[in-house]
């Protein structure tokens, strides 16, 4: 198993399925993150993040998902370095086959910017969440029972329009890693012929598209509305 | 068909002595080159003239000249072969090219494929890769009819495609991170496509793959580079093909 | 009568190879490991019997020019490979194929080799299956077959157009396998500079390092040449680059004897030549003959517009066309074959009525098919023909016709083999193009990758253990001896020679000189006056090339200069001998075509009562008249004919 996970198949392989396992992630992320554009009082985005904290299974996800995150990126890492390396000299013209912002070409590169927004959000929110705290961050009581009110610390944040700016570009960040990491993931698992190879490259393009425009909408709606 | 003429192109090329010697760039002046020679014409053109000059000629590998034997391999304006779709160097044409320009001729780069000199280079990796299991075992003689096992037209025509590769190192010389698996691929992929092969194949992609790590070949991205620079249009689908073999392969030891 | 030995069995035709196997010597498993083979030239038959031996168990080192086995030129052949299976139950046999075999080779053919060759061709393609060959199929599973040139049953197997390519790619797989189990010893980039032989037998060779330039020796109990064809002699041809003559050549100054080098196969179907730039020429497949006509104007002033591109081809009108295939040859049409087809378009490019710049040019026109068949159809037959041709000429074949001329493709003639494929040297192999071939006076299409996978396969593995048998009892051959001292200091001497020439020309230009003599007068049209000038011509080039040729760079190094060189000094006396054995033949046969020979309507005519024989030429020194040994061909069971397509 462990000449499997240094291959550089099984290593692409680790990369797929925590990515496809990031995905997923994001699915759950966004939907809930969208319930603050839904209620401007923020009671339904506040029962969702208190499901979130609560809900055992969740609880039993969230080491794993941070497990997710550092092989991804600590994997990342290893394969740019090797693949640096299989080519020690560059070409003088460079490449022209592909457009130089092409996704697949820079897959490292908005990881790793995706990896800086990563910081500042966890810091902005997670940690105040579940470590710090925060004053904007009192209890409030929906339905009888006591909640973090995380809308509040949310949109006081965007209120901010650095802050929205900043998570505009993660969400496109975030949904260009993902135009081509998506059927990436399913041909490096095997999961692809020359048919669902279309259909794989068309599906990560729409799935980029949706996280981009939905990533993007909730601090758009704020920088607008308020 | 009116023969265009350019008169003056300036092939920028890369120049190394042997595979330790520190390379450089020189830049040399081409004239009266019709639009309908071909590109390695026009090196033989500017190789006579480098010659008569008491200079050395630049030594380029190249054999068949119609696209099919795979030893051409030059890096053409940043394109692996050159500006053209699905062809070697050899079938470039000049017509690519317009008067004055200049054009940047380079090796394959990768660290599996040395320069032996100018832009030639030792794609001997690929040869190791074939030796370690690009095969069906089987001795001369002693083998069924072949009409005994049926193949499908479609498994035919799909193993048909992989095995179309030439062998030429496009595939490594254009990956952003020079990885051999399109050119495995298609060998896997063909002999894993049919019945003969498909009793190997497990073995045959472990070993392959493994031979390739060894050598130095990067890991493939899903870039798709590949299979754009590919002279046979050979698709990035055989590598989805490979990893399935691959993985089912170290999943079940 | 005839002074060479045949060693052709005796008995019925089809008994023969059965019964010859059963005689001769077989070696045992033990001694194999003791015995080594060299074989030279790794194409479809230097792959397959280097594989071949080598599973048998004998210690075999092969050498190619290329950086890979797998880039041999068997790569190109494009059509596929015939073989007597009978699959289309269209009553096709061993017989038949041999038959049509000897008829295509207008009669100059050993019948026993002939019919050894169909014998084994089944297994040639059951072979091939097996190794994961990915053949046409049929719906059903079966295997596809199409017909060829020449023949009246399908018996061609084919992969798209890339069959060379498949069949290589099997035979190199193979020998991967080989090289894997340790039983082969594989040298790339190696090149054989000359042939030693030790106390009459062939010992060894010697090669040069083509990356380091060093001169390395090798020996072994025999050695195999399997380096193809000569036809890069004349400069153009649809040969490699690096296609060269010069192992067969450095083998045949050693004493083995050279037959039959007038025959050279001209290829109607190429892309014309462009210009003087032009390196080599670019196939057409043939199969293109079955749905294309073949036609120039019927009127010079038509010809002479479409020269100066006043006119496109497309301005003639159909009645000023003419198909002159379909004029002269009304049974057979476009299909009649290959030297008869080249003979024709030049016939009518002499006469004025070429079609491009150079006046050397016919066309070959879609137009009827797409109206018959639709595009689709024959964009689905042809596509990456027509695809491939637009790439070199930037014209498109759906629009326009395409332009054909024929150019030099195969060589039929080459070194002398008895029947177990040995030369006059005993110990020295030659298979595949590099023998003087079961092909006779011209090559049916599809033939010559199955002669090559024949000989590698199920020829030579069985006839070598007849010699083999005798040699368990030799040592390792010492590369010590004299005799590899004296090759190898040969060997530098020449190319130090070369090298230090330090002339003003570089090597193509002699090249390119050699090619025009031998083409205008040992090309498709020969004659008697031509002939002695074409010797004279080569004999006063090659004074010209040791005076003024200029070798650079490093003996030392990569140089492809000084191998071109080196191969070029043996093209300067191979083209004479070419040019002498054309003399020698006065009269006409498949690609030799005598002017002096023929009938009245032009048509090649032969001479069984005075030709009927392989001239196998025997070297006596670079400036000495080579003597001539003739091998009678005796028909036992063909009657000879005329050939006629009419």
């Amino acid at each position: 198993m462990s000449s499997f996970l240094s291959a550089s198949i099984g290593r692409k392989f680790l990369m797929s399925i925590t990515g496809l396992f990031l995905i997923s992630f994001l699915c759950i992320h966004l939907t809930l993150n969208l319930f603050l554009t839904f209620d401007d009082t923020g009671t339904l985005f506040n029962l969702a993040a208190n499901f979130m904290a609560t809900n055992p299974f969740i609880r039993i996800m969230e080491p794993l998902l941070a497990l997710g995150f550092i092989i991804h990126i600590i994997w990342s890492g290893w394969i740019t370095l090797e693949n640096m390396r299989a080519r020690p000299q560059k070409y003088a013209y460079g490449d022209q086959l592909l457009s130089w912002w092409a996704p697949a070409k820079n897959m490292f590169i908005l990881g790793f910017m995706v990896l800086i927004f990563l910081i500042i959000h966890i810091s902005n929110f997670w940690i105040k969440m579940k470590l710090t705290g925060d004053p904007l961050l009192k209890d409030v009581v929906v339905d009888g029972v006591e909640m973090h009110n995380a809308y509040a610390l949310v949109s006081n944040l965007f209120l901010s329009r650095w802050y929205d700016l900043l998570y505009v570009a993660g969400g496109i960040l975030i949904g260009l890693h993902i135009s081509h990491g998506f059927w990436s993931a399913f041909q490096t698992i095997g999961f692809s012929n020359q048919i669902w190879l279309k259909r794989l490259k068309f599906l990560a393009i729409a799935i980029g598209i949706v996280f981009a425009a939905g990533f993007s909408y909730i601090p758009l709606y704020f920088m607008i509305k308020f | 068909m009116a023969d265009i003429i350019l008169n003056k192109i300036y092939v920028k090329v890369w120049r190394q002595n042997s595979p330790k010697a520190k390379g450089r760039f020189e830049t040399y002046q081409v004239e009266n080159v019709s639009q309908g020679t071909s590109f390695l014409e026009m090196i033989d053109i500017l190789n006579d003239k480098l010659i008569r000059e008491g200079k050395d000629p630049i030594a380029f590998d190249h054999d068949c000249r119609e696209g099919i034997c795979g030893m051409c391999s030059m890096y053409v304006n940043g394109h692996a072969h050159g500006p053209d779709t699905e062809v070697t160097t050899c079938q470039l044409h000049m017509r690519k090219f317009s008067e004055g320009q200049t054009i940047v001729v380079e090796p394959w780069r990768a660290a599996a494929f040395p320069v032996i000199k100018d832009v030639m280079v030792d794609r001997t990796a690929f040869e190791k890769i074939q030796q370690a299991g690009g095969y069906v075992s089987v001795n001369t003689g002693g083998v069924p009819d072949g009409n005994v096992i049926l193949i499908g037209q479609d498994d035919a025509e799909e193993a048909m495609d992989a095995a179309a590769c030439i062998g030429c190192g496009a595939c490594v010389a254009t990956c952003k991170n020079s990885s051999a698996m399109l050119f495995v691929a298609a060998k896997v992929s063909q002999l894993a496509k049919l019945p003969q092969g498909k009793i190997e194949a497990k073995k045959r992609a472990k070993a392959m793959v493994a031979k390739m790590d060894e050598l130095g070949f990067g890991s493939c991205t899903n870039t798709g580079g590949c299979e754009l620079a590919c002279p046979k249009s050979i698709s990035i689908a055989h590598i989805a093909r490979l990893n399935r073999e691959y993985l089912s392969a170290k999943l079940s030891d | 009568m005839s002074d060479l030995n045949s060693k052709i069995p005796s008995g019925p035709i089809a008994e023969k190879w059965t019964n010859h196997k059963a005689k001769i010597k077989v070696v045992s498993p033990a001694n194999k490991r003791k015995l080594d083979v060299i074989v030279v030239g790794t194409g479809l038959a230097g792959a397959s019997a280097a594989a071949s031996l080598a599973e048998l168990g004998y210690n075999v080192t092969a050498f190619c020019y290329q950086d890979s086995p797998r880039r041999a030129h068997s790569i190109a052949a494009q059509g596929g490979i015939n073989a007597a299976k009978n699959y289309q139950n269209d009553n096709d046999s061993v017989y038949r194929l041999f038959y049509d075999t000897i008829k295509g080779g207008d009669y100059r053919a050993r019948e026993a080799n002939v019919h050894r060759l169909a014998e084994v061709s089944p297994n040639i393609i059951d072979q091939c299956v097996a190794q994961g060959v990915p053949f046409a199929r049929e719906y059903g599973g079966t295997l596809s077959n199409r017909s060829f040139g020449g023949v009246l049953v399908s018996r061609t197997f084919y992969a798209r157009g890339q069959t060379g390519q498949q069949l290589l790619l099997g035979a190199y797989s193979a020998l991967n396998r080989q090289i894997h189990e340790g039983t082969v010893k594989m040298y790339t980039r190696h090149e054989m500079l000359d042939l030693v032989v030790v106390e009459g037998k062939a010992r060894g060779v010697i090669v040069r390092d083509m990356v380091s330039g060093e001169i390395k020796r090798f020996g072994a109990h025999a050695v195999v040449l399997a380096t193809g064809g000569y036809g890069n002699v004349f400069f153009l041809s649809t040969n490699a680059m690096g296609c060269n003559a010069s192992a067969s050549w450095v083998a045949y100054k050693k004493g083995a004897f050279f037959a039959n080098p007038c025959y050279v196969q001209i290829h109607p179907t190429c892309i014309p030549v462009h210009g003087s730039q032009q390196s080599k020429l670019t196939l057409m497949s043939e199969s293109l003959r079955n749905d294309g006509r073949v036609w120039v104007p019927a009127r010079k002033e038509d010809a002479e517009k479409l020269r100066k591109g006043e006119i496109n081809p497309n301005d003639i009108a159909d009645e000023n066309r003419d198909f002159y295939l379909e004029r002269r040859y009304p049974s057979y049409g476009n299909l009649v074959p290959r030297d008869v087809a080249s003979r024709a378009a030049k016939e009518r490019c002499d006469a004025g009525f070429g079609v491009n710049k150079e006046g050397m040019a016919v066309f070959l026109d879609f137009k009827y098919a797409i109206q018959r068949l639709g595009k689709d159809t024959i964009a689905k037959r042809y596509g990456n023909l027509f695809q491939m041709y637009e790439k070199i000429t930037d014209v498109d074949p759906y629009k326009e016709p395409m332009q054909i001329y024929p150019a030099i493709h195969y060589t039929m003639g080459g070194t002398w083999v008895d029947y177990n494929l040995m030369t006059s040297i005993p110990g020295l192999y030659s298979l595949g193009e590099a023998n003087f071939s079961d092909h006779g006076a011209n090559r049916l299409g599809a033939s010559a990758l199955m002669q090559g996978l024949a000989d590698g396969y199920f020829v030579l593995p069985y006839t070598i253990g007849d010699y083999l048998g005798s040699e368990i009892m030799t040592p390792r051959i010492s590369t010590n001896l004299p005799e590899f001292e004296a090759a190898e200091k040969a060997v530098m001497t020449k190319l130090e020679m070369l090298f230090n020439i330090k002339g003003k020309t570089p090597v193509d230009h002699f090249h390119k000189k050699l090619g025009a003599i031998l083409w205008d007068h040992v090309g498709m049209s020969r004659n008697e006056a031509g002939l002695k000038q074409a010797i004279d011509e080569i004999k006063k080039l090659r004074k010209e090339f040791y005076a003024d040729l200029l070798v650079p760079g490093e003996l030392k190094n990569v140089n492809p200069e000084l191998e071109k060189a080196g191969r070029m000094a043996d093209f300067l006396e191979l083209g004479e001998l070419l040019a002498r054995d054309a003399l020698n033949r006065k009269e006409s046969c498949g690609g030799h075509f005598r002017e002096e020979s023929a009938t009245e309507e032009g048509e090649a005519k032969r001479d069984d009562e005075n030709f009927a024989y392989v001239a196998a030429w025997e070297y006596k020194g670079v400036d000495t008249e080579p003597a001539l040994h003739k091998e009678e061909l005796v028909f036992e069971t063909i009657a000879l004919t005329q050939r006629s397509y009419k």
